[in-house]
């Protein structure tokens, strides 16, 4: 199996996802430059966090418009997994693979601190291996982390499960107080339809060593590779 | 012939942007201001020659695929010499 890690002009945490890829996942993994049409030798994309184009416009806005980004599309199409994380949230929400927007955050801060997720659903390639008893300790870094949709794509989200995490209390409450952002019902990562796209604001490849503060991130990776080996036996 | 795009946060958007300005614009001393809500502006400056028209019905379309996110933005474009 191989992972690639996009690499857009302005994405910086590109480097801490092929970490964990190359050294906790143990698996393959390439740097994928955003003008790169061809995702044929990958079965599994990252979209990492950082600053694709400054923000310029609105944070994800402009690396829509890179060539991999179609390249993407067609990927996820295809049934294959892509995992967007942060700036990679913001990107695939402006793209359109995934529903509602990020907004800057309700209080104007850049928010840098551990949170606490509740997983919502198990159910997906990315959370498979996650226990869903376990408050999760993950990190954020981001400005713009305030989830947003309509009612009517609110209520599809819940119904069809696409909700997967929230933020929490230390014991696993969801309180506007554990809402570090002011996202809609505390949402901090989400998946398509058909559950093969994932987007988180919370960095998880910042949560894979106990010196960092937290390896709860680990078992997101586990999952993902997991359902690729998966998907590897099936073929 | 130039497009004028105006950007602007739905109206049921949280503006904490906006807010904060209101804010500081009410330490200056006017107290008579119920919000301010803050918006984007540009200016495309298309080909000498192009109509009117033509340049509007770009300007919308690069309004909408470009410029707005339609999930938390409107638009409005108008056209000048």
């Amino acid at each position: 199996m191989k992972f690639g890690v996009v690499v857009f002009p302005g994405s910086n945490c590109d480097h801490d996802a092929y970490h964990v890829v190359s050294k906790h996942v143990g698996q393959p993994v390439d740097f994928v430059w955003h003008q790169e049409t061809d995702l044929s030798d990958y079965d599994a994309v990252i979209v990492p966090g950082g600053f694709s184009y400054g923000d310029y416009l609105r944070a994800g806005a402009l690396a829509r418009f890179s060539p991999v980004m179609k390249a993407i599309k067609q990927f996820a199409a295809d049934g294959k997994f892509v995992f967007g994380i942060c700036n990679g949230f913001q990107i695939l929400c402006e793209a359109g693979l995934l529903p509602g927007a990020l907004m800057r955050n309700a209080n104007l801060h850049f928010i840098c601190r551990h949170v606490n997720l509740k997983l919502e659903n198990q159910n997906t390639p990315f959370t498979s291996e996650v226990d869903p008893n376990k408050v999760l300790s993950i990190p954020i870094a981001h400005a713009e982390g305030n989830y947003t949709c309509d009612d009517a794509t609110f209520q599809s989200l819940e119904e069809n499960g696409q909700i997967v995490f929230r933020y929490c209390d230390e014991n696993g409450e969801i309180t506007d107080a554990a809402n570090p952002n002011g996202a809609r019902s505390n949402i901090a990562g989400i998946c398509n339809q058909n559950r093969n796209v994932l987007g988180m604001m919370p960095h998880p490849e910042r949560a894979c060593e106990e010196l960092l503060g937290s390896n709860d991130g680990r078992d997101i990776f586990r999952s993902l590779a997991k359902a690729v080996a998966l998907v590897e036996a099936a073929a | 012939m130039k497009a004028i795009v105006h950007v602007t946060l739905k109206p049921s958007v949280l503006d904490p942007q906006g807010k904060a300005i209101h804010h500081s614009v009410e330490l200056l001393g006017h107290k008579n201001i119920g919000d301010i809500r803050q918006g984007k502006y540009f200016e495309i400056a298309f080909a000498d020659g192009t109509s009117a028209m033509d340049a509007q019905v770009a300007a919308e379309q690069i309004a909408k695929d470009v410029l707005a996110n339609p999930v938390i933005e409107d638009y409005r474009v108008k056209t000048k010499e």
